[in-house]
């Protein structure tokens, strides 16, 4: 008990340059990364979103970790050394902890395939585990260039809940396109994610729609997927949903990727 | 007749509009065409699954609030009366929230409307409890304010209870009301319910007008006040319920739209009811429209504009009645 108030002290007066042994993750995409690299023991807790299996990839991976709400006094009581979050994790929340005198890094939003290598060697340099790091990146590099298919595959539109719809600089695009689809967005000159209204959708009348698997219970917003004009879009086949592996820039994308190719055949 | 004209002619034109009113701009000849003509193109799925719904509903849901604010007020004989303001609207959106929520809605699909209309059911039966048959303002007012806050609260617990992330941000449907990306399988699910409610609340004409000369007059002249009670509250229910279920709750269409139209009717409650059925399907179309043109990427809710219109006139119905109060 002694011992371990000495390390908290030790970590809380806050050594950039050493290697830390009590991470808390507190961002779905952060938690995957952390997953991959940390060493035993490194790693404490996890975001509850981990263990969910509508979003996350590792969620069986996740449920070795205890889960945290995100809650600055939940994080501060497990007396981490180093907390890992996302640029836009609730910034009160990121205020906070410093205040308190413990270190936290907020890794970005992934917007294309090419950062993924950034972000995980990012990760392995805050965690001291740079050899990790670089082995992973190396397969995802290799992996990425086997997958990659030629520019004229079918015509995709990405249609969410509510109509919201994807932008040309986000990493959804980048997968789409990657796996050699034609995503409107172009087409349609949007080059911001957003609302797009059914009938425009009807209108460009793309060959494949990719939306996302419905959560448990009734909402508007996925009522939408049950209109007949979106049924009439989606065709006989319907539409291609996209799965938990799609949200964060790990190398879990090159699933997403997989799947696309493997749907155009 | 002059009125009635003058009102179908609007609700005409205005139906109109709605259809050819939209973000992909295709001309009106097309959108003609493709409605009546066109065989399985993009125009005419757009036409016909996506315009002609959201326009036929927004008659729909107007004929019922119009209809359903002349009967409250004729009955109550208060200007103050509403759908909306009195907590029938909300009731009906707390019944159609837990239908949705539990599944029951998945499961068989007639119990979105029947728990929608319970909602508003147990809603009118507590407000006339409540205000007395006079339908004093103060009580009524209150009443309506305290049923309208349970409800509200309780359908924000519902939502919020729910495993599906999106279900808290559909509270403000379920408070606002909006008529976007709705079908023609909400369209058929409501009209028997709003057909119903229209058939009776529209039968109250004669018993309205004796009302005016008050209870013991009505009931010399052989209105029997006990069914006339029974067929205004099962009229309400019903096609507010309906509305609701498949629109969320729309304020103030009942109370704006009697209040405008009480003057060409000569004050005649039974009158007026017919009349703003008709005013409420143009006004119902006319927001529609203008959500649409004001914000078209953001799915402004119909409940906003109608709240913008009809908060300072209820403002006003106070001012005038407060000595009353």
């Amino acid at each position: 008990m002694i011992a371990a108030a000495g390390l908290w002290l030790a970590a809380a007066s806050g050594h950039a340059d050493t290697v830390p042994q009590r991470v808390v993750s507190m961002n779905l995409c952060t938690d995957q990364l952390a997953m991959m690299l940390a060493g035993p023991g490194q790693l404490i807790s996890v975001s509850d979103l981990a263990a969910d299996p509508d979003t996350s990839p590792m969620y069986e991976a996740a449920r070795a970790y205890p889960a945290n709400h995100g809650g600055a006094e939940e994080i501060y009581l497990l007396r981490p050394d180093l907390v890992v979050a996302g640029t836009f994790s609730d910034p009160t929340v990121v205020a906070m902890l410093r205040r308190l005198g413990i270190r936290v890094e907020q890794l970005g939003l992934v917007q294309s395939l090419d950062q993924v290598p950034d972000r995980i060697a990012q990760m392995g340099t805050i965690l001291g585990r740079e050899e990790q790091a670089d082995a992973e990146i190396a397969a995802f590099r290799d992996d990425l260039a086997t997958l990659s298919a030629p520019p004229d595959g079918p015509r995709a539109a990405f249609y969410y809940p509510n109509g919201y719809t994807l932008g040309t600089g986000t990493l959804s695009h980048d997968i789409l396109t990657t796996a050699g689809y034609r995503h409107i967005a172009g087409e349609l000159g949007r080059s911001t994610s957003g609302r797009l209204a059914l009938e425009l959708l009807v209108l460009a009348d793309p060959e494949v729609v990719i939306t996302s698997s419905p959560y448990p219970a009734a909402s508007r917003s996925e009522a939408l997927m049950d209109h007949p004009a979106f049924a009439a879009v989606t065709g006989a086949r319907g539409a291609f949903l996209s799965s938990n592996d799609w949200i964060c820039g790990t190398p879990l994308v090159l699933n997403a990727l997989r799947d696309l190719v493997a749907a155009r055949e | 007749m002059k009125l009635f004209a003058v009102l179908s002619a609007l609700v005409l034109v205005l139906f109109a509009a709605s259809l050819l009113i939209g973000p992909a701009g295709f001309g009106a000849g097309d959108s003609l065409r493709a409605l009546f003509g066109g065989q399985g193109e993009a125009v005419t799925l757009v036409m016909r699954e996506i315009r002609l719904p959201r326009a036929l509903l927004a008659v729909m849901v107007g004929v019922s609030l119009g209809l359903s604010g002349a009967a409250l007020q004729g009955y109550l004989r208060n200007p103050l009366a509403e759908p909306g303001l009195i907590g029938v609207s909300g009731s009906a959106a707390l019944g159609a929230v837990i239908a949705l929520q539990t599944g029951m809605a998945a499961a068989f699909a007639l119990a979105l409307p029947l728990a929608a209309l319970s909602g508003a059911l147990i809603a009118v039966f507590l407000i006339l409890a409540l205000a007395g048959p006079r339908g004093g303002s103060l009580t009524l007012i209150l009443a309506g304010i305290a049923i309208s806050a349970l409800a509200g609260a309780l359908t924000s617990l519902t939502l919020n209870l729910s495993p599906n992330p999106f279900a808290v941000s559909e509270i403000v449907f379920w408070m606002m009301g909006s008529l976007a990306d709705r079908s023609f399988s909400h369209v058929w699910l409501a009209l028997p319910f709003m057909a119903v409610g229209w058939f009776l609340l529209l039968r109250l004409g004669r018993g309205l007008d004796a009302l005016t000369l008050g209870e013991d007059a009505a009931a010399a002249l052989g209105i029997r006040l006990d069914r006339l009670r029974l067929t205004m509250v099962l009229g309400v229910a019903s096609s507010v319920g309906a509305a609701t279920a498949v629109a969320g709750a729309i304020g103030f269409v009942g109370l704006v739209v009697p209040h405008l139209l009480r003057p060409f009717v000569g004050a005649r409650p039974g009158a007026l009811l017919w009349a703003s059925a008709l005013g409420g399907a143009a006004m119902v179309l006319t927001a529609d429209i203008a959500v649409r043109l004001v914000l078209p990427d953001r799915d402004l809710q119909l409940g906003v504009l109608m709240a913008i219109v009809g908060a300072p006139l209820f403002l006003h119905l106070i001012y005038k009645t407060r000595r009353q109060l």
